[in-house]
């Protein structure tokens, strides 16, 4: 059975509510949901408290979260903060087809 | 910064969080997640968003100045509020002065020249000790270099200043996130404990403790297993020499040390005075409101405000009015007296106060002498001072530089104050900061006044850099038949020939003879035909100096070319050291002996070759035996390379069909080791590739027809133009093996060079086992190179490793038409023996220098392996694809 994708985009103004809305979608995610950071440039320290937050529902609900398009300074933040391993990671140009960590 | 004995006993820190409740760990935890997060959004910023938000600090700073040093004073009952106002403001706006227009972000700093940059990359999470003495000073200070840095930073101020640091954070904190710094960037411990401090700094989460605190909190951040800022103890000694102006010194010192109160560690402790000025110098301190304690006094102040147990001050005492001080022994003193000055007779346990006095009394010492004020000085600075600060107010250079390397301190101040003069950016240019390193004596990392670089992870981005090179020759080279005529235009009044007994006989000192005018007076001085020793060499220099000749001609093989070489260099310079000037070196350039430059005389030296091989006539390189300790000498130094090679193929056309072959198959090694060397440049390669296809072409043709005229013309060229491109290019494994090989079994250098070549070829072309490290190559080379060469040669093959292979065969062939022994066993050398030397014979190969340019890296093993190929003989067995290909 194919799985259910579910996919929000978030951008940099709202970015803390938009994660709380991606956290609410968990249920319906059906083991994976994308989360769309291409228009998001940087992230703020309650940005990255809400994903977070977002990696520990999903962990609990065992749904996979993928980051797609996050940008190079984004990641290295997620990085120093040790998210990068709490989420998968892809590239506008793999999805949906194949998802690769960097 | 060291503070006192109160901090001394506040931040004893136990090493185990022990005491910590859980509701406490929740509340640093949440703390430093907060720092974490901030840190990590930091990293996001750009040189401008850090340089707004840095700017707002200082002007929120500078604002609140007095609020704070009142806040400060308040609470801790230290130091003067008018003094604190001043310290805020120097810790903001002077450390922005410092920091505004220097980069923090990304590229730094540019070094276009050694195509260097320097990247910041910011720490991370910081915590941050802020002391009693400085409580706001310190926090506006390191809250401005931890934003320039983008840096986030909790801070645990002194327990009984942690009110007034706070609201320095919350300041600093608010006016950052005003302007967009990240949330949560500056955070301070409420009521902060040792449990607490011991807690943070083991935090995996913490990536640096800046410790400005007492002794026992540097301690245990040193301690802690984390990189730490740390602060020494100071004990600040000062010379008052006799030249120096004492209206500015005595003012001076009564700025510093009255500067809130004596706080700041680097003030004056003990003023070491010059005997003939101590008396005025102490009128004048009490002309300007200071008490001059009397021998009861200083001995009452003594037992009061230092601990008579561990000898250092006593806590109350710290930041206190010098009228203060003066009540804890009842005495009575004028209301405005701004300073006690206890008179010292030595430094040490039973001279109490000759410590550290955080309060304004400070000691003074006559001096009988400058060389008794040092010696006190240092006295004083190894009490308690170490690397910290030291003060010398003097109009005489010579003695200000002595004090200066005397004295370990960090900071050493010249006719300024002590406390202020080491804050930095008021008296002179040090750099503006609140927290003094102390070097290793003062158990630091570092004696600098720690700024916002030392808030930096700095990253070196180090571009491949274009090697120089160098292609050296000697600037005239004559050849072809009777090239020797050309002597004849250099002038000279005395001209040594240099040779060897055979060619005397022969007649070929008289053909040199002739091309030289009638006017120049000639001597002849015959070596033995052998490695010249230093005492053939000493001699020939006798000569030169009795017959003070202007011209060396040496006439002769590499023998006598490298003896005249030498002689050269001592006539010219005879102070050089051979044994020092044989010294070993890795990189021509950066070699530590360096050759004489001055000469005491001067002579042209003209080397004339006789056989076809080494060519020495153009080469950097002479070998000389020293007899006495049983070694070989090899000399390497352009210097020493010939004024004037002369290749006249005359000289060879008697040369024997075995010293042919030898010489010849010398001069194709030198080739085709110059050509794969790591060394090689294109010019060295133009060289190298002719000299081998003439090799190819015309040894053969030497050996086989010795007195055809265009093939010995033709050899003779191509030795000497493949030691131009050796010259510059070096040699490689080929030259070590057969060294070793050749001074073991006596075996002269070109046949043992022979015996070694094809499978140095197959060695060098295969995937190296550990590839040389060559800043002058892009990529391994070797194989395309002798591919180049079978190409060149015209040997066919489709692939690079058809052209080696066809290389190896085209080597093996030669080696078989010139009759060289094709394997060590042939030359009846027993397997036994042989196999019982290999190790000692690696062991010497590996030792040779010669490798260094090689462009695979020898190992043990693989020389063995060589050896033991050389010995077999293996490779002779090839298909024969081109027996009777013609050489292009």
């Amino acid at each position: 059975m194919e799985k259910v994708r579910q996919r929000i985009k978030i951008g940099e103004e709202f970015m803390v509510p938009a994660l709380q809305d991606a956290a609410e979608k968990l249920d319906s995610a059906e083991g994976e949901l994308i989360v769309d950071f291409s228009s998001v440039k940087r992230v703020t320290s309650a940005g990255l408290a809400a994903l977070r937050a977002l990696a520990d529902s999903a962990e609990k609900k065992g749904v996979k979260v993928v980051l797609q398009d996050v940008n190079v300074e984004i990641y290295k933040a997620l990085k120093l903060v040790k998210l990068t391993s709490r989420f998968s990671f892809c590239t506008p140009e793999l999805f949906p087809a194949t998802e690769s960590r960097p | 910064m060291i503070v006192s004995e109160v901090a001394q006993e506040q931040v004893k820190i136990p090493l185990t969080p022990d005491g910590v409740s859980a509701e406490r760990i929740a509340h640093l935890e949440a703390l430093v997640s907060q720092a974490g997060h901030a840190a990590a959004v930091f990293t996001q910023y750009s040189q401008e968003d850090v340089d707004r938000i840095v700017k707002a600090m200082v002007l929120a700073g500078l604002e609140k100045a007095q609020v704070l040093a009142q806040l400060a004073v308040e609470e801790t009952r230290v130091g003067v509020m008018e003094d604190k106002v001043i310290k805020n403001m120097v810790a903001t706006e002077f450390a922005y002065n410092y920091v505004k227009d220097k980069r923090s972000v990304g590229v730094i700093r540019e070094f276009p020249e050694r195509n260097l940059l320097e990247i910041a990359e910011p720490i991370g999470v910081i915590f941050s000790l802020a002391p009693i003495t400085n409580p706001t000073s310190t926090v506006l200070f390191k809250c401005i270099m931890a934003a320039k840095t983008r840096n986030a930073v909790i801070f645990s101020p002194h327990p009984k200043a942690w009110r007034c640091g706070a609201e320095a954070v919350r300041i600093m904190y608010e006016a950052a996130v005003q302007h967009g710094a990240p949330e949560g960037v500056f955070t301070c411990l409420n009521a902060p404990t040792l449990q607490d401090n011991a807690y943070l700094m083991k935090h995996k989460q913490v990536s640096l403790i800046d410790a400005t605190g007492g002794p026992g909190a540097v301690k245990a951040a040193y301690s802690s297993g984390k990189p730490a800022l740390g602060v020494g103890p100071g004990n600040t000694p000062v010379y008052l020499e006799k030249t120096a102006d004492l209206d500015t010194a005595v003012v001076d010192i009564i700025i510093s040390k009255t500067f809130d109160n004596g706080t700041i560690c680097a003030s004056e402790q003990t003023v070491v005075i010059d005997d003939e000025i101590y008396d005025l110098t102490l009128r004048k301190f009490a002309d300007l409101g200071a008490h001059i304690c009397s021998e009861k006094e200083t001995e009452l102040l003594a037992r009061t405000v230092i601990d008579p147990k561990s000898g250092f001050m006593q806590p109350m005492a710290v930041g206190q009015k010098a009228t203060t001080i003066a009540q804890f022994i009842g005495l009575s003193v004028k209301p405005d007296t701004k300073l006690l000055i206890a008179p010292i007779r030595g430094v040490g346990r039973d001279y109490p106060l000759s410590v550290e006095k955080l309060f304004p009394l400070l000691s003074v010492y006559r001096a009988k002498c400058a060389d008794e004020a040092l010696k006190v000085c240092m006295d004083v600075n190894h009490a308690g001072g170490l690397g910290h600060t030291a003060v010398i107010f003097s109009r005489n250079d010579e003695i200000i530089r002595k004090f200066g390397e005397l004295i370990n301190a960090g900071r050493i101040i010249v006719n300024s104050p002590g406390s202020i003069g080491a804050l930095g950016a008021v008296y002179n240019d040090l750099v503006p900061t609140f927290a003094f390193g102390c070097g290793t004596g003062g158990g630091n990392s570092t004696t600098d006044n720690v700024n916002m670089y030392h808030y930096l992870n700095i990253k070196r981005l180090a571009r491949r850099t274009q090697n120089h090179m160098w292609y050296r020759v000697p600037n005239q080279i004559y050849f072809n038949m009777h090239a020797v005529e050309n002597v004849r235009q250099f002038p000279s009044d005395s001209t040594i020939i240099v040779t060897n007994p055979a060619l005397e006989q022969i007649g070929h000192v008289d053909i040199v003879r002739r091309c030289l005018s009638p006017e120049t007076r000639v001597h002849v001085s015959v070596i033995p035909d052998a490695e010249p020793e230093i005492k053939v060499v000493m001699e020939g220099v006798e000569a030169l100096n009795f017959y003070k000749a202007d011209q060396i001609i040496a006439l002769g093989g590499g023998s006598v070319i490298d003896a005249a070489k030498i002689m050269k260099l001592k006539y010219e310079s005879p102070d050089a050291d051979l044994e020092e000037l044989a010294a070993p070196f890795l990189d021509l350039r950066k070699r530590v002996i360096q050759y004489p430059t001055e000469k005491v005389k001067r002579a042209r030296l003209v080397a004339i070759s006789t056989t076809s091989g080494t060519g020495s006539e153009v080469t950097p390189f002479a070998v000389l035996t020293d007899k006495v300790r049983g070694r070989k000498v090899t000399l390497a130094d352009y210097s020493l390379s010939p004024d004037i090679a002369i290749v006249d193929p005359q000289f060879v056309m008697s040369m024997p069909r075995g010293l042919t072959a030898d010489t010849g198959i010398d001069c194709l090694t030198h080739g085709l080791e110059a050509a794969v060397s790591s060394y090689a440049s294109p010019y060295t390669d133009s060289n190298a590739m002719q000299a081998i296809r003439l090799a190819f072409k015309y040894l053969p043709i030497a050996f086989e027809q010795p007195r055809n005229e265009e093939a010995r013309c033709m050899m003779h060229n191509a030795a000497c133009i493949a030691a131009m491109a050796f010259s510059n290019a070096s040699v490689g494994v080929n030259h070590a093996l057969a060294h070793a090989f050749g001074a073991r079994f006596t075996v002269p250098h070109g046949r043992a060079n022979a015996l070694m070549l094809p499978h140095v070829i197959a060695y060098n072309a295969e995937v190296p086992a550990k590839f040389m490290p060559s800043p002058f190559q892009q990529g391994y080379v070797a194989h395309k190179k002798y591919a180049m060469i079978a190409d060149l040669l015209g040997l066919g093959g489709h692939t690079v490793e058809e052209k080696v292979e066809n290389l190896i065969i085209a080597t093996e062939h030669l080696l078989d038409r010139l009759g060289f022994p094709r394997s060590i066993a042939e030359m009846g050398i027993s397997k036994e023996e042989f196999e019982r030397s290999l190790q000692e014979l690696a062991k010497i190969a590996f030792d040779d220098p010669s490798w260094r340019s090689n462009p695979r890296m020898p190992l043990m093993n693989e020389l063995i392996e060589l050896f033991r190929k050389a010995y077999d003989g293996r490779g002779k067995e090839r298909p024969t694809l081109l027996r009777h290909q013609q050489i292009a």
